[in-house]
């Protein structure tokens, strides 16, 4: 797998053939880590898939993707996910550090986590792969402060009805079947799918998050790349 | 086999392996429709080398009672136009009434894809759709219901084939589509039309029953179309996990224990009701859900007079709850944990509720169960976790839930419908209910209530008062656990003794005209000292909000 960092083309978010989605939850401080992975989680179900292995003529078998239901403990609501350890580890890092990032910046708690899903694109030497980007989803958040015990527990129940419309949003998009990276040859498979991880394959992605201060500018960007180095491994 | 027009486009592999896709796609979205409503979290594992037995690549389990009946419904058909298959899943109350919650739809229209691949992005999209359904099952409101089944109502799944009736669901039930996948003879829609009225319930009114029979009365609807094929509870459990039959005879000790709290009855009720059974009963028990249902436990821990602070809450929460339920039922469905209703004839509406709730009797449970002696010993050992024979324990657990039937009715519709692993100790219903202390309740206390009537099924029962008791049989009351050893009262004497406590002096006549003249000539004093006080109240208050 390469190991180098990507270097965006061009304005690489506007890009064409770049879907972009965009999702906006309001939620309660301790409710953003659930409802981040809640969503990242369901997106991600819909772009892995079981492990590839190919065999001589070219043709290659696919692994078995399992799935477990997952119950949030501050939200009224429950999702699936992807069996994958591997995996959850990695989205809980970056949503972990969404949402610590989200309440030291002493912002009115607004920011945006985004999942990109990308292609690499050999360049030769003396420059670095290309990435490119296909999909990409962006969830803008806006954490509210609650006042009593009512008022979460309505909290609650609202953003889980709102999560359960974010889900059907997702599915929506997902079945429009618009563009997916053409399956790839072995010498390209991980030029399309992160093969690092041991038992799914999700398509390549990137997660980046941006914090949004009180005068509604950004203020980080922090570019995270989730293969297997960045893992504590 | 399916009636296309035009299909010479395609290859007869392609052909053949785009029925075996739709066929097996069509029983895979069963399964996971299904076991979505099974009321626990589904898990499967992810394997890295292809085992090839896993369609869609995917690792849905299949239950093979679900499998069948797909395949009986489908009767070796596909899905196509105006030939759909469907999944109706639906909630039964334990009063017998049921409700439509959604109707799963995969449906075929003309609308044909010539160009695509079907071994490759046929399969693939199939996959992607199901995916998509595992995520929205999770997403309906009969989701949320559907894990707290078990105690107050259960959910049944019925699957049929060919024009898809809505009418079930009421008025403005609302519709998600979950995909379509395009392929050369047609695509493949699968979409949920689910009812919104329960939108407005959140769970927790299903916890809280009073609210529960309201709603469910007002939107009973007739079925207007005679189930063509049977009903069946979503607690289907794939045999491997007898084991896991025995843990729930523990949980109902802890029910009982919880249930003599000294506790609120609200919280007294509702916290047995959902830390033991959100984990519906596994195996036997599932299967007999659909008797099962509904036992719901009512306040009694607070009448039994553990403290007399309680003595007050009764008549306030029996008032409200005997309006909205008098067939309301104590009994956690597993081993012994019913306290008979103290007869109270001080407190009026509680004794309206009283004979409902014939405590589980010991002696019917070996009646039974042929391999167990006269006593609940059997029984009580089995609660403590020494279980006999697996067998007994199964048997038990089924006969009494039967025997809890109120309602006879449910029991040949719903009996007659089930496939009963255990068939032949299923009650042929005349005999056994005569003999059934829940449907013909020993005749003791002689303030019986019309209610009482009611609450016995037609066929057994009938009236209210003592006539009845003819048939009755007269059984010592065991209960199944509890035992001590130490002191020579056992459960049982203890409800006994203390069934019928004398009244509380304050509460009889002269005394009380006594202590109120009393009472009254305190008040200004009592009065002055709180109006001093009203500050330090005024802060108490704030502090709680």
């Amino acid at each position: 797998p390469c190991r180098t960092c990507c270097r965006a083309p061009p304005g690489a978010a506007a890009a064409m053939n770049c879907r972009a989605e965009v999702l906006e939850v309001s939620v309660e401080g301790r409710q953003v880590e659930e409802a981040m992975l809640a969503v990242l989680h369901t997106v991600l179900l819909h772009r892995s898939t079981g492990k590839f292995h190919y065999k001589k003529e070219g043709t290659y078998s696919i692994g078995t993707v399992g799935t477990q239901d997952v119950d949030c403990d501050f939200i009224d609501f429950a999702y699936v996910r992807v069996s994958s350890e591997e995996l959850d580890r990695a989205l809980r890092k970056a949503v972990g550090e969404f949402k610590d990032a989200l309440r030291s910046s002493g912002s009115d708690g607004m920011g945006q986590i985004s999942l990109e899903f990308y292609q690499k694109k050999k360049s030769r030497w003396p420059f670095s792969d290309e990435c490119i980007p296909w999909e990409l989803w962006t969830i803008k958040v806006n954490v509210v402060n609650l006042a009593n015990e009512q008022e979460r527990q309505i909290c609650r129940e609202k953003v889980g009805e709102k999560l359960c419309e974010k889900i059907i949003n997702i599915v929506e998009v997902m079945n429009r079947h618009e563009y997916l990276p053409k399956m790839p040859t072995q010498s390209e498979v991980d030029n399309v799918f992160d093969t690092s991880l041991k038992d799914v394959q999700p398509y390549l992605y990137k997660i980046s998050y941006q914090i949004t201060d009180s005068l509604g500018t950004s203020v980080t960007t922090t570019m995270r790349r989730l293969i297997k180095d960045t893992l504590a491994l | 086999m399916l009636p296309y027009a035009m299909d010479t486009d395609l290859s007869s592999q392609d052909r053949k392996d785009l029925d075996k896709f739709i066929k097996f796609f069509a029983l895979k979205t069963v399964q996971v429709i299904v076991q979505a409503r099974l009321g626990e979290k589904i898990c499967t594992r992810s394997s890295s080398s292809p085992t090839g037995s896993d369609w869609f690549n995917l690792a849905i389990k299949d239950i093979p009672e679900v499998t069948h009946e797909a395949k009986k419904a489908l009767a070796g058909q596909l899905p196509a136009v105006g030939r759909s298959m469907c999944v109706e899943i639906s909630l039964k109350t334990s009063e017998g009434d049921s409700m439509e919650l959604e109707i799963w739809c995969l449906e075929m229209n003309e609308k044909c894809d010539k160009e695509i691949k079907v071994s490759y992005t046929v399969y693939n999209r199939l996959s992607l759709l199901l995916k998509s359904l595992l995520a929205i099952t999770r997403v309906t409101p009969a989701y949320r219901l559907s894990r707290k089944q078990g105690h107050e109502y259960v959910i049944l799944y019925r699957i049929y084939f060919g024009e898809v009736q809505l009418s079930g669901l009421g008025e403005g039930f609302q519709t998600v589509r979950v995909g379509t996948v395009g392929t050369p003879v047609g695509t493949i829609t699968l979409s949920c039309a689910y009812r919104i009225n329960l939108a407005f319930m959140s769970t927790r009114q299903f916890e809280r029953t009073p609210p529960i029979m309201g709603i469910i009365i007002d939107h009973f609807v007739d079925r207007p179309y005679p189930s063509s094929s049977p009903m069946h509870p979503c607690n289907y459990r794939a045999g491997e996990d007898n084991g896991a039959v025995y843990p729930s005879v523990e949980d109902s000790q802890e029910v009982c224990t919880t249930s003599f709290s000294t506790s609120p009855p609200s919280q007294c009720v509702f916290t047995v009701t959902k830390t033991h059974f959100q984990t519906p009963p596994p195996v036997v028990t599932d299967t007999l859900k659909v008797p099962v249902m509904g036992l719901a436990f009512s306040h009694q821990p607070a009448a039994l007079g553990v403290g007399s602070a309680d003595m007050g809450y009764p008549v306030l929460f029996a008032g409200g709850l005997n309006a909205a339920h008098p067939h309301q039922l104590i009994g956690p469905g597993k081993e012994g944990g019913v306290p008979p209703i103290p007869s109270q004839p001080a407190h009026g509406t509680q004794a309206d509720q009283e004979r409902m709730c014939t405590p589980l009797d010991g002696v019917h449970y070996s009646a039974a169960t042929p391999s167990s002696s006269e006593d609940t010993e059997t029984v009580s050992n089995s609660s403590e976790g020494k279980c006999g024979s697996p067998h007994d324990l199964l048997e038990t657990i089924f006969i009494r839930k039967v025997g809890a039937f109120v309602n006879k009715p449910i029991n040949q519709v719903t009996m007659a419908n089930l496939d009963i692993p255990f068939a032949m100790f299923a009650p042929k219903n005349v005999e056994l209910e005569d003999n059934d202390p829940m449907v013909n309740p020993p005749d003791s206390p002689e303030t019986e209530s019309p209610l009482q009537g009611s609450l016995h099924s037609e066929g057994s029962s009938g009236s209210s008062t003592g006539n009845t008791h003819d048939d009755f049989v007269m059984i010592d009351f065991k209960p199944a656990f509890s035992k001590d050893d130490i002191l020579p009262m056992d459960l049982g004497t203890f409800y006994r003794e203390f069934q019928n406590p004398p009244q509380l002096s304050s509460l009889s006549i002269d005394i009380g005209a006594q202590s109120m003249a009393e009472d009254l000539d305190s008040l200004p004093e009592k009065l002055a000292v709180h109006e001093k006080n009203v500050k330090e109240f005024d802060a108490f208050v704030e502090t709680l909000q």
